[in-house]
């Protein structure tokens, strides 16, 4: 290899946001030529709209890929904290988003226990509490509710309201909690603490660190944030049903893991989740537009994340 | 697995003893509370008969199946989160393959639908070990392809299983006691215990228990994984014609809730997600277990819909208690 392309892999390396905003671009201008005229700022906005709850919930995935776990119950989380969210709202709109945050906080501190505490697999853990969690949500739906919940204005709203016309409201809450992940991994001794846990644990442990505080606050906010998504979620499609988010697991790891956080943790970064999750709306957009059925669909969006994965992994020499 | 058999015949009958109880004593529980959960059973249907067991046995062949296919892959180190997805294409492709046809075809169709599938698994391993991504990523991708083609080969719940294929599982050939769905689990250990016996079988072990030591005695870590996933495949495929069987329904979507509770069972039934540990006789109980909760709760006259919640939190009770005894042996 040349010295000036082993420069560009080294640039590449490093800068690997690059690689994937460039992919971005590529997808967009994709769609523009399949049907011209398509991206426009109505396109944008919508694709922000959608990106939104999706990267609320890979912020979570995020915090807990880092510190090398896996969180599969955010979808369910979300999925209650929605529900529960509108079904709580005929008492009260403050209470309804009350509880379902609540609901995300509770999940989350009990993942926290098991992983932090007890050192139970997060894989195990986590999905033994979305099997709780959705049980649960069956339970008290069936039991509890007799009307169909509605999802209050200000949600909606926050979930697919625009400002000036074409600026999604959510986009404001993602961007400020966006802002505060970024800086917060990077510039607070917590967030530091994250990749330090992440990268090892044993060491940390010898160093002074109460590493099970750590995983103990990190799967709380994951769970937190994912009620969040599921807030904003509800929001954007306007109701709330007991499956609503179930389809953004997939989708909340994948983002994590084509922005560049190792799933092994202890390396990574919030804003290449949010170029993941921008890139994975943007290709269901591109599967809509090509306008096949949804099993072609899903059986392509499955492929391209293998590919976008093995070409990710060959490129920056991760294993 | 790998002791010799003259090496502990030698040591004192305590120690072997000891060793026994270590190595099998998670089993020996899983059984214990199988039969524990039996005894509630009886004593809360006093006439639980035949008709009752077979039921049962209906609804554990599946999850059984699938528990063994997600089982191998996780000895090898690995784990697949598209054993459901496989479960499903195999029930639709048998369906298609199946319907208006008499038993001998049905028997032989089904028995391409599970090359398929094994190849199907097989592939699941094959881009794992070649892209270097981390398999979780690329079974969960794998997971919407295979449910993608599912849907493409039947678009929606269709029933047509013929009556005779059908019967391989519901009738009980010998006695009412021993119903086929039981006969058919004996799937497992003909295809699991000369495989574990073998080198390929042992070098699986090996490669999930530590993936250097393994390298360095010269397993082949590539072809081993793969093989784990086209075990995973197989065992997915009998899952997915045991769904056919039972319900004589080719469906979509009926894989969908078989993944996670295939881990459940899986760790109730004492392997180690490490990789490495235990066997297939735990998580096949486990099954038993898992599909026991509901019907028990039938019979309590408990709404059904508690079952996923009680799942769940036996399986958080049942980790935790798992978790805390390596927490106090380390203390």
């Amino acid at each position: 290899m040349s010295t000036r392309a082993v420069t560009m892999v080294r640039l590449v390396q490093q800068r690997s946001i690059l690689v994937l905003i460039a992919l971005l671009v590529a997808l967009a201008v994709l769609i523009e030529v399949i049907r011209p005229g398509a991206v426009n700022a109505y396109w944008v906005s919508n694709i922000l709209e959608f990106a939104a709850p999706l990267g609320i919930l890979a912020a979570g995935q995020t915090l807990v890929v880092i510190t090398g776990g896996i969180d599969l119950s955010v979808a369910n989380v979300a999925t209650a904290a929605a529900y529960i969210m509108a079904s709580q709202t005929p008492y009260g709109v403050t209470r309804g988003i009350v509880a379902g945050l609540l609901v995300g906080v509770v999940v989350g501190l009990f993942n926290g226990v098991g992983v932090a505490i007890f050192r139970v697999q997060p894989l195990i853990m986590t999905l033994a509490m979305g099997l709780v969690v959705s049980g649960s949500l069956n339970v008290y739906s069936q039991a509890f509710i007799r009307s169909v919940p509605s999802v209050p204005a200000v949600i909606h709203t926050l979930g697919s309201g625009t400002v000036l016309g074409y600026v999604p409201v959510s986009l404001f809450l993602w961007a400020l909690l966006a802002a505060v992940l970024i800086v917060g991994l990077r510039g607070t001794g917590f967030g530091r603490l994250l990749y330090a846990v992440g990268d090892n644990l044993q060491a940390t442990r010898l160093a002074g660190v109460r590493g099970w505080q750590v995983l103990l606050a990190n799967y709380t906010i994951c769970g937190l944030l994912s009620a969040v998504a599921g807030i904003v979620l509800a929001g954007t499609v306007n109701a709330a049903d007991l499956s609503l988010a179930n389809v953004l697991l997939l989708p909340s790891v994948a983002a994590v893991v084509i922005g560049g956080t190792s799933i092994f943790g202890g390396s990574g970064s919030y804003s290449g989740t949010i170029v993941g999750a921008l890139i994975l709306t943007v290709l269901n957009s591109v599967l809509t537009l090509l306008d096949v059925n949804d099993a072609v669909k899903q059986v392509l969006y499955g492929a391209i994340i293998v590919v976008l994965a093995a070409a990710y992994t060959r490129v920056l020499g991760r294993d | 697995m790998a002791t010799s058999v003259a090496g502990q015949a030698s040591r004192p009958d305590g120690i072997r003893l000891g060793r026994a109880v270590r190595r099998f004593g998670w089993t020996i529980a899983v059984y214990v509370l199988f039969a524990i959960l039996m005894v509630i059973t009886v004593i809360v249907k006093p006439d639980y008969g035949p008709f009752e067991w077979n039921t049962l046995t209906l609804a554990a062949l599946p999850l059984a199946f699938a528990a063994a296919a997600q089982t191998v892959v996780v000895l090898s180190g690995g784990i697949d989160l598209s054993v459901g997805p496989l479960m499903a294409l195999a029930n639709v492709l048998a369906l298609r393959a199946t319907v208006g046809h008499d038993l001998k075809y049905s028997v032989g169709a089904s028995m391409l639908v599970l090359l398929a599938v094994t190849l199907a698994g097989a592939l699941n391993g094959a881009v794992i070990v070649v892209t270097r991504v981390p398999d979780i990523v690329i079974t969960l991708a794998t997971s919407f392809i295979w449910a993608g083609l599912a849907l493409l080969i039947l678009a929606k719940p269709t029933p047509g299983v013929p009556l005779d294929f059908q019967n391989l599982a519901q009738g009980s050939t010998f006695t009412p006691w021993i119903p086929n769905a039981l006969l058919l689990l004996l799937v497992i250990p003909l295809v699991w215990i000369p495989l574990r016996r073998s080198r390929a079988g042992l070098a699986i072990y090996a490669v999930g228990s530590d993936r250097n030591a393994a390298f360095r005695s010269g397993v082949n870590l590539g072809l081993s994984r793969v093989l784990a996933y086209a075990v995973c495949g197989f065992f997915a495929g009998c899952g997915g014609l045991a769904v056919s069987m039972t319900t004589g329904v080719g469906s979509p979507l009926s894989g969908t809730l078989y993944t996670l509770s295939a881990v459940s069972a899986l760790v109730l039934g004492g392997v180690s997600l490490a990789g490495g540990r235990g066997g297939l006789l735990g998580p096949v109980a486990a099954a038993y277990i898992l599909s026991l909760i509901p019907a028990v709760l039938i019979y309590l006259g408990i709404d059904p819909n508690y079952g996923q919640m009680i799942q769940g939190v036996l399986i958080v009770l049942v980790v935790m208690i798992g978790g805390l005894g390596a927490v106090l042996r380390r203390a």
